[in-house]
């Protein structure tokens, strides 16, 4: 579905280049974020920028990413679309998460 | 029907299948976007008929084979109906789920990863109606645009 990926040190970028992450589209995506995050980076920062739609089946996948990472490693989010943001905030996600503004805002708050 | 609202602004069909239900989903937003909508609450109505008509694609049809589900719409000044009819399976218990949302706790591995939608069209709409009746699946959605999203 397209994933691209750029790793520095500790911290891992996945950008989705996909203008939605829906029902017809979550397991794949699951699939790929498995396969993209099989390094053993401790951050994954997940750009969605691109992102203009989620739904609820996005929204488990974005779940179920962060699970298959196993505890010690931590998925952020980045560059959420005020829909997007709205999906996180409605389910109580946005608890979950730590969502950023942009990729720079998520790349200099650093991990901690 | 009020004097300020345009019947059928927005009608589409399509194919229970996923993949359609995606495309299907975004024209319908960009015609209610076309109709008038308020742009302050057209992410509530796209969230919310999104679950919806995957609702109708996943559970309606589960085990059959996929059909057509229809969407007609009314705009009105204030407000907006959508009414979402297919002739898959009808709800369980023939009412619609009352959208007690998943708990969340502390526990990565336990978080869940569904059960959200009928939690965000509670959530979203002003009323829910649904009916069954001659083999069809009659679901309606209200959007008040008076009130505050």
């Amino acid at each position: 579905m397209g994933l691209s990926s750029k790793t520095t040190d500790d911290t891992q970028v996945i950008c989705v280049q996909c203008d939605r992450i829906d029902a017809a589209m979550a397991i794949q995506f699951k699939e790929d974020m498995r396969a993209e995050t099989e390094n053993e980076a401790r951050r994954v920062i997940l750009d969605l920028s691109s992102v203009e739609f989620i739904d609820s089946s996005g929204l488990g996948a974005i779940v179920a990413s962060m699970k298959q990472l196993g505890d010690g490693r931590r998925l952020d989010l980045a560059g959420l679309h005020p829909v997007v943001e709205k999906v996180f905030r409605l389910t109580r996600m946005d608890t979950v998460f730590r969502l950023f503004a942009s990729l720079d805002d998520a790349l200099s708050a650093g991990s901690t | 029907m009020p004097h300020n609202c345009e019947q059928d602004c927005v009608e589409l069909s399509f194919p229970t299948i996923e993949a359609e239900a995606s495309i299907g989903i975004a024209r319908i937003s960009d015609q209610l976007a076309a109709h008038g909508m308020p742009a302050s609450r057209a992410d509530d109505v796209k969230i919310a008929l999104a679950e919806a008509i995957n609702n109708v694609v996943e559970h309606a049809y589960a085990g059959m084979p996929p059909e057509t589900v229809r969407i007609n719409c009314q705009m009105c000044r204030e407000s907006l109906e959508v009414q979402i009819l297919d002739t898959g399976n009808p709800m369980p218990g023939f009412q619609p789920p009352d959208g007690t949302p998943p708990p969340i706790g502390n526990v990565r591995q336990d978080l869940p990863e569904g059960g959200f939608g009928w939690f965000m069209i509670h959530q979203l709409t002003s009323k829910i109606q649904y009916e069954r009746h001659n083999g069809y699946n009659r679901l309606c959605l209200w959007f008040d645009f008076s009130e505050p999203s």
